[in-house]
């Protein structure tokens, strides 16, 4: 096994060094070495079980909400390990905002949808203007500004998503992670959040774990393949093959692995 | 299609012609007739179920309208029964004071008041025990192993006979409270809430006992609403930077508020009901007493300390004063059903 670590000419705003998460004595991910670098689009694919989605959830410390869950080694953001016992989780997931693979707006109208962040975080600013601005930056205004009271749950999933997405904004994150933005949707719906995507990575980083290899080759920057081995016991865990820019890992893979699963001769 | 020397047989099955079924099975060669045959006795098996079927509606739907029925005769004789009283006493009956076998005249006022003000004292104290014991059931503060064993002593609180309930009231519960009583007169008696000498058989006495019958109530269906609720929520707001709290404020309670005002609703009904309780720890005094530590009654105290030796006026109006409780009831329940209609549509 062999691990290719990347260092971009672009800034570095996440790196990962050396993690390996465990779900009580269950390794999942092992020995990972990745940088995520600033206003790009970083894509994760690989099979199911392979620790992709595990490992973005570290980014937020998401992770912490499951009991057992355990993350060794260090992930920076800004230089600063997440997991050191002063930072504050909660400020964590203020800075790095999450998209779910189903959407999951709050029973609540579309207007306090967007407006939750800021307040929870007591923000002073004008909650009319941050909701237009997050809306339109999600690409959303347009349909929905007259029935900002209506209920987020009543519109289509592919809306739906991008409220979670116009949600996340609001917060004036500074990276965003998408667990499977789009595996729930339509094609059309699909390819509006790509396209959003494209636009959102001039201020935003972007973290994405995606099944979909053409959504990968078509979104990201860069792409990390991970894939999963057998442990003893039965159990599973997985591992970074390969990371690189987005078309070398889909023309010019190093690893056979690789080669295999984005070319479908996996398994 | 041979393969292998195992037969694939695709059976289309048109149902509808527009979804057909296909079916794949891999069999050894041969056996082609038994997958005919073994479907006619599918069909045949078919028209067995949908009589079944036919069977098990009707069924149903006897039993559902005999529901509702046993609900309108109970009503219609009720009413009957009430009907001399509602002929004699009018509407007034709601306003008056007097409670008079002698006369024969007959008002219920202080036994609406009485109820509501002990169903209001309940609901007060058990609504925020209620709903902060199920958010610390359903959220992991404390270990299964400490959880599992108050879920189920709460569950065994419904369990208690309210006549059990009463006693425990009159021998332990009053003894006890009564210094208590003593120091809130002393402290806060210049709120007429709180004025007067402070007895044991009162309508706080009552609206507290109520609370503890009622709590398990709202413990186990505003739990169940919060544990229904998606994880995807909890997810999203923690994902959102929202604290545990917030997260339970902002958003847990107010997607199950359905649920727990359902909850609430039900909870009151049933304090509006309890009779035994009641007619133990009230004090079953005829008056309206601004004072929560005086004695009072209830519409199921007065019913059950009357009932045995009324004259026939008198049963006619006890009825009556049954049914007006069967009315607040309902308005109850309207009311919680507005109430929840109104929170969904924001939903």
């Amino acid at each position: 096994m062999t691990y290719s670590t990347i260092t971009s000419s672009t800034d570095t705003l996440l790196q990962v060094n050396n993690v390996s998460v465990y779900y009580g004595s269950v390794l999942a991910l092992r020995d990972v070495f990745l940088d995520i670098p600033k206003q790009q689009v970083t894509a994760f694919i690989g099979p199911s079980g392979c620790g992709k989605s595990t490992l973005l959830r570290c980014f937020n410390r998401m992770n912490d909400l499951i009991p057992g869950a355990r993350v060794e080694g260090k992930i920076s953001y800004r230089g600063k390990d997440l997991y050191d016992s002063d930072v504050d989780a909660v400020e964590v997931r203020r800075r790095v905002g999450m998209v779910f693979q189903k959407p999951n707006p709050f029973p609540k109208s579309i207007y306090d949808n967007v407006a939750f962040g800021a307040r929870i975080g007591n923000s002073k600013e004008n909650l009319d203007e941050l909701v237009e601005r997050s809306l339109r930056s999600a690409a959303l205004w347009d349909e929905v500004k007259d029935k900002l009271k209506a209920s987020g749950l009543s519109l289509s999933g592919g809306q739906q998503q991008r409220l979670c997405i116009a949600r996340a904004i609001a917060m004036q994150p500074e990276v965003i992670l998408m667990d499977e933005p789009c595996s729930a949707l339509d094609p059309i719906s699909t390819l509006r959040i790509e396209d959003l995507m494209h636009k959102l990575k001039q201020q935003y980083t972007i973290v994405i774990v995606t099944h979909n290899m053409q959504q990968a080759s078509r979104v990201s920057d860069m792409t990390a393949f991970f894939n999963a081995e057998a442990a003893e016991g039965g159990n599973r865990f997985g591992y970074l093959v390969e990371y690189d820019k987005t078309g070398a890992i889909f023309n010019s893979p190093q690893q056979q692995a690789t080669q295999d699963y984005v070319s479908g001769r996996f398994g | 299609m041979i393969v292998g020397g195992s037969t694939i047989v695709i059976n289309v099955n048109g149902w509808n012609g527009k979804q057909p079924v296909y079916e794949c099975k891999t069999m050894s060669a041969g056996t082609e007739g038994a997958t005919q045959s073994n479907r006619g006795s599918l069909e045949k098996r078919l028209s067995k179920q949908s009589l079944l079927d036919q069977g098990f509606f009707w069924l149903t739907l006897v039993m559902a309208i005999g529901i509702a029925a046993v609900l309108a005769f109970v009503i219609y004789e009720i009413g009957r029964s009430a009907l001399p009283a509602i002929q004699t006493f009018g509407l007034g009956f709601l306003f008056s004071t007097t409670w008079d076998p002698v006369q024969n005249v007959y008002g219920a006022l202080p036994q609406i008041y009485g109820t509501l003000v002990t169903s209001a004292i309940a609901l007060f104290l058990a609504v925020p025990i209620g709903v902060g014991v199920a958010v610390f059931l359903t959220e992991d503060f404390v270990p299964g192993y400490i959880r599992t064993p108050i879920s189920f002593a709460i569950e065994l609180i419904v369990a208690i006979p309210s006549v059990v309930l009463g006693l425990w009231g009159i021998f332990v519960f009053i003894p006890f409270i009564r210094p208590f009583y003593q120091v809130l007169n002393s402290t806060l008696g210049w709120i007429p809430l709180f004025a007067g000498v402070p007895r044991g058989y009162s309508l706080l006495t009552l609206g507290i006992i109520l609370a503890i019958m009622i709590v398990p109530i709202i413990i186990s269906i505003t739990r169940g609403t919060l544990l229904s609720l998606p994880p995807e929520l909890r997810q999203g707001a923690m994902a959102m930077g929202a604290t545990r709290w917030e997260t339970i404020i902002r958003v847990l309670i107010p997607a199950g508020l359905s649920g727990i005002i359902g909850s609430v609703m039900l909870a009151f009904g049933r304090a509006m009901g309890e009779t035994m309780v009641a007619a133990m720890l009230v004090g079953n005094s005829n008056r309206i007493s601004i004072s929560l530590m005086n004695p009072g009654a209830t519409i199921t105290s007065l019913i059950a300390s009357q009932f045995g030796e009324a004259g026939r006026t008198q049963v006619a109006a006890l009825l009556y004063s049954g049914l007006v409780l069967m009315v607040l009831t309902l308005l109850v329940n309207i009311f919680a059903e507005m109430i929840i209609k109104k929170f969904q549509n924001v939903e």
